[in-house]
């Protein structure tokens, strides 16, 4: 069997991150296995601008972003196979892998390093009453149809969900000459981003119904048309609210899910909140060697946070590889959080292994106005920031510093609150 | 002189402030309802001169990969009126492979000065 110090699992931008930063953090024998026919995951049909403000201090676009990443892969020779579809990786991290020019193959990892990206959520999982015709896509799966297969799924769209993928392709359905209707949302606010709404949404006059959900699906061969209603507090359609459509299209941007099926497979300890791994500061997983970045382990707005993420996920499998897998007397020190955030990433810190800057990213709930970010080291207030508004839709981090766990030798409590003052 | 208010919603963070600009005669006379300076800068620039990066795809030919599609966009941002013009103009290219990010696929696309160009390397 085939040996590698780092084995990455797929090639989008996290996996591309990681595999630059491992290299460059002294990691050889590496190896980015990717299904698709080419590097750049999900970057390849996000052709709209506004990628990599934070890493490159310019607008790019989702493919030009990942040929920055792509260049420097093949600028340092790190090889990759592409068309190539990981089956299942095992506990020992034996990967079992399959394409047309090898067949199915196993081979073997010191460290793994886990960037599957996310899946949308399926019609399967929503629950829409009505029938089952053609003309219902995940607004990704549009996406993918229009900019890279060259075909219009539709003419007249309603679109379900307002998260960042619906309203690029409410934009792009009404630039390529589709009268997009409506775009409806369940939740009193939109998942996506504010910049989105107004140059998707408010440039081309495409209504946004907060707390409305489609009721009824019409159509037996292609969709002819769907009802949409308003809900109340608790979600539940408010009778005699009801709008009938004429459409053939139905797109759904109702969130996105990390694709973990391989993790689950080899027992790596999920998240039951962000449905991705737990990860320690590290973002090593529940199995030592096992790392993950990018949408898998949680999903972000921006990408050029995934390419952060992956690059300290690269750094720290590359410290992993060179120090033998020993990582004795490892602490891990739990984030607690209250008052707002649903969740953390990572989950756990070891001040030994953080690094001078660790940066703590989290969600909150629901809309918060005035509040303020407090970070507790045992009880002592260590961040204080204020912010003036916060959002499900905006994912949120502080950074923990070096010199804040030297001022606390014998830490067992880091706390994330929200609070009002 | 003629006096006009426009409404519009900032995209600057996620608070969304929702602006009002005052105007008169073409000439911004005040923004409220922004609570930083980001918001003020934002609304005048939408109210006078709002212009975007036009981001589209054409067909491509003769590839390698057998890729039927490249993406593009405008080289700088153009007049957001023109939007429509500039996808309206890419209408029935088609460029042969390879293409290479920054290639011209469109020269001064609806003759707003700027070029569209391609976004991906396509062999």
């Amino acid at each position: 069997m085939e040996n590698y110090d780092i084995i990455i699992i797929g090639g989008g931008p996290a996996g591309l991150a990681a595999a630059v930063s491992a290299h460059d953090a002294g990691a050889e024998n590496i190896l980015i296995l990717e299904r698709d026919n080419r590097l750049g995951g999900i970057l390849n049909q996000c052709i709209h601008n506004g990628f990599g403000l934070h890493t490159f201090k310019e607008e790019l676009t989702g493919p030009e972003y990942a040929q920055r990443f792509i260049d420097q892969v093949k600028e340092r020779k790190i090889p990759y196979k592409l068309n190539t579809m990981v089956m299942d990786i095992s506990k020992d991290k034996v990967v079992t892998a399959m394409n047309r020019t090898d067949g199915l193959f196993q081979i073997k990892a010191k460290a793994v390093i886990l960037t599957m990206g996310c899946r949308e959520r399926p019609r399967g999982a929503l629950n829409i009453p009505g029938f089952r015709p053609a003309g219902i896509y995940t607004a990704g799966t549009a996406q993918r149809l229009v900019n890279i297969e060259g075909y219009m799924p539709g003419r007249r769209v309603v679109i379900l969900g307002s998260g960042d993928i619906g309203l690029i392709m409410a934009r792009r359905m009404t630039l390529e000459g589709a009268k997009v209707l409506v775009v409806a949302e369940l939740m009193p606010f939109s998942g996506g981003l504010k910049r989105n709404i107004v140059q998707c949404l408010d440039d081309f006059h495409i209504p946004l119904k907060l707390s409305h959900t489609v009721i009824d699906v019409e159509g037996k061969e292609r969709l002819t048309g769907l009802t949409i209603a308003a809900v109340d507090e608790n979600r539940r359609p408010i009778p005699g609210t009801e709008e009938r459509y004429d459409c053939d299209t139905l797109l759904l941007s109702c969130g996105l899910i990390p694709e973990n099926e391989l993790s689950r497979g080899m027992g790596v300890e999920l998240n039951r909140i962000t449905n991705g791994p737990k990860v320690n500061e590290s973002l090593e997983t529940s199995i030592p060697g096992v790392f993950a970045a990018g949408n898998v382990l949680h999903v972000h707005d921006l990408v050029d946070y995934v390419s952060e993420e992956a690059g300290a996920a690269g750094r720290a499998a590359a410290a992993y590889v060179a120090a033998d897998g020993n990582e004795s007397g490892r602490r891990e020190i739990p984030i607690h959080v209250a008052g707002g955030p649903r969740y953390t990433v990572p989950c756990t810190i070891d001040p030994k292994y953080a690094g001078n800057k660790e940066t703590v990213r989290f969600r909150v709930g629901s809309v918060m106005k005035n509040h303020f970010v407090n970070v507790y080291l045992d009880g002592e207030r260590v961040i204080h920031r204020k912010r003036p508004v916060m959002a499900p839709g905006e994912m949120e981090e502080v950074v923990l510093t070096r010199s804040m766990f030297d001022a606390h030798p014998d830490l067992s409590d880091i706390s994330i609150k929200v609070e009002e003052a | 002189m003629k006096m006009d208010t426009k409404h519009l919603t900032c995209i600057g963070c996620p608070l969304g402030c929702q602006i009002t600009v005052a105007m008169a005669g073409g000439k911004v006379t005040s923004v409220t309802g922004n609570t930083c300076p980001r918001g003020d800068a934002y609304a005048r620039k939408e109210v006078t001169n709002p212009t975007r990066i036009v981001t589209s795809s054409v067909r491509v030919s003769g590839s390698r990969t057998g890729a039927v599609t490249v993406s593009c966009k405008t080289r700088t941002d153009v007049p957001k009126s023109k939007i429509f013009n500039c996808v309206h103009d890419l209408v029935g290219i088609s460029v042969p492979a390879p293409v290479k990010i920054g290639d011209v696929v469109k020269v001064n696309v609806a003759g707003t000065g700027v070029d569209m160009i391609a976004t991906k390397n396509v062999e």
